[in-house]
């Protein structure tokens, strides 16, 4: 690859989006945007686990046998992400209790594999590293984004700070029960992609197949 | 590699023959996962055990903010374990209803007896859906400086929509008015259910009565109706509000804090 140590990490923000172009780690993206300080510690969380996992599998890539590489891949993940939740245990112990088991999914997040599968089981450790925090930028930006979306919206507040005062408290802003919940997330994600691919048509991709021209009246 | 090696393959060292093997081969393969396996196991069970201390210190911690919240002593920055040496943590056995130091009082943690099937029974009438209920209970007293109670903080769970929710209950003096309520976990759905951390519904509960004068429990969650033991339910979370009415009745009934609230009264607590 060609590609500038600068284009490579600002690559997946826009033009190669994990979420909204490849379309992955979106299970996590759905259950921790509720509230924007909880998505900005699983952005976090999520950029170091697969930065520091993308180099580590670089690192040893020449000595994977490829029978038991996505284990290997997955060993490797495994030990960082039980770290990250231990580390979130004794230091922030609010976040880790409502983030709870989505730090320990964020094994299962297509977004690590995917890029070491793709990249660093090919690369050298630090360019691996860098797509590692491209990728998770990436990843953080549809997060914090969804997450203004739905907080200032669902709750009316910002980081936790009132900003449009609800009526439950005596303001005028009707918070939108939905936005707090779960499905909103994909109606808000789907949206971005939307937005997106209209943004940069070259995103869209290719139909499947084409709907056929109905023949004559009917 | 030379080719002078290859053909003489017993002088080379260890090291140099397992290179030298393909590394799909079955040795180097097992030898490759063994090998990061205990690796990684290392990394891994040296965090657990460095990190434990902080963790078990934020649990506790957590709990005591829990505790000082209700009691009305919490404000933010407050020094959690200074402001703790006012509370007295007692143990109590739910079954005669009088103070027990069967256990340790710091170290007890009545959910883990909870599931443990010899320090736990089944309650004949679980209305509160906890089905085991720990044969003591952890609760919390704050005293004047007289050292005459000014408050009863009760520990109670139960079954809401979706989740068991936990909380305290904070009586005054006479074991009957409430003086505060709140739940410190809980997984209801947010904007509905978990409305219960809502400080203007929380705000509901101090002055209520628990007890009518017959000493029946009368508190209750519902819909309509007004007076010391009525509390408006939530708009829109009917089943966290039964489950919350279930729970408060269980707790302060016969199978809860009753007998205990009784003997405090009497003074052979």
């Amino acid at each position: 690859m060609a590609e500038s140590k600068k284009e490579m990490l600002l690559d997946p923000l826009v033009d190669n989006n994990p979420i909204t172009l490849q379309v992955l780690g979106i299970c996590s993206a759905l259950a921790v945007t509720s509230s924007l300080q909880v998505a900005m510690v699983m952005a976090l969380a999520v950029t170091s686990v697969t930065a520091l996992s993308n180099f580590f599998i670089s690192c040893i890539r020449n000595q994977i046998p490829s029978s038991i590489r996505i284990i290997v891949q997955m060993v490797i993940i495994a030990s960082l992400v039980i770290l990250v939740d231990q580390i979130l245990k004794a230091y922030l112990y609010e976040i880790s209790k409502t983030l709870s088991v989505f730090v320990g999914l964020i094994i299962t997040n297509c977004i690590v594999m995917g890029r070491a599968e793709a990249f660093a089981m090919k690369n050298p450790p630090i360019p691996s590293f860098i797509d590692g925090i491209g990728n998770g930028l990436g990843y953080s930006l549809i997060l914090l984004l969804v997450g203004v979306i739905r907080e200032l919206f669902g709750t009316g507040s910002l980081f936790g700070v009132q900003i449009l005062q609800t009526v439950n408290n005596g303001g005028w802003y009707v918070p939108n029960g939905l936005l707090l919940l779960p499905p909103s997330a994909f109606f808000v994600i789907g949206l971005l992609i939307w937005a997106f691919r209209t943004w940069k048509p070259a995103q869209v991709e290719a139909r499947d197949f084409k709907i056929m021209e109905a023949e004559g009246g009917h | 590699m030379p080719n002078s090696q290859e053909m003489n393959p017993q002088k080379q060292g260890l090291l140099a023959r397992f290179k030298a093997m393909p590394l799909d081969s079955a040795p180097r393969t097992i030898t490759v996962a063994v090998v990061l396996c205990l690796f990684c196991s290392m990394i891994v069970s040296g965090a657990a055990v460095m990190l434990k201390p902080q963790q078990q210190l934020n649990k506790v911690l957590d709990k005591k903010v829990n505790i000082l919240k209700v009691a009305g002593l919490y404000e933010p920055g407050v020094d959690v374990a200074k402001a703790f040496e006012k509370i007295e943590p007692r143990l109590v056995d739910m079954q005669t209803g009088k103070f027990t130091d069967a256990y340790d009082v710091n170290t007890y943690d009545q959910r883990t007896a909870a599931k443990d099937p010899s320090m736990s029974f089944e309650p004949a009438n679980d209305i509160a859906s906890i089905r085991n209920q720990a044969k003591v209970a952890s609760v919390y007293l704050l005293r004047d400086d007289a050292g005459k109670i000014t408050r009863i903080i009760l520990p109670v769970h139960g079954y809401g929509l979706w989740s068991t929710l936990y909380g305290f209950i904070a009586l005054n003096a006479d074991g009957n008015e409430v003086s505060a309520f709140r739940f410190y976990e809980h997984a209801e759905t947010p904007g509905l259910g978990a409305e219960v951390d809502n400080p203007k519904w929380m705000a509901l509960w101090p002055g209520k009565q628990v007890y009518d004068l017959d000493g029946d429990v009368a508190i209750g969650v519902n819909k309509a109706g007004s007076g010391v033991h009525h509390i408006d339910a939530l708009a829109g979370a009917t089943l966290t509000s039964v489950g919350v009415d279930n729970l408060i009745k269980f707790w302060m009934g016969e199978q809860g804090f009753k007998p205990f609230l009784e003997n405090l009264k009497n003074g052979d607590a």
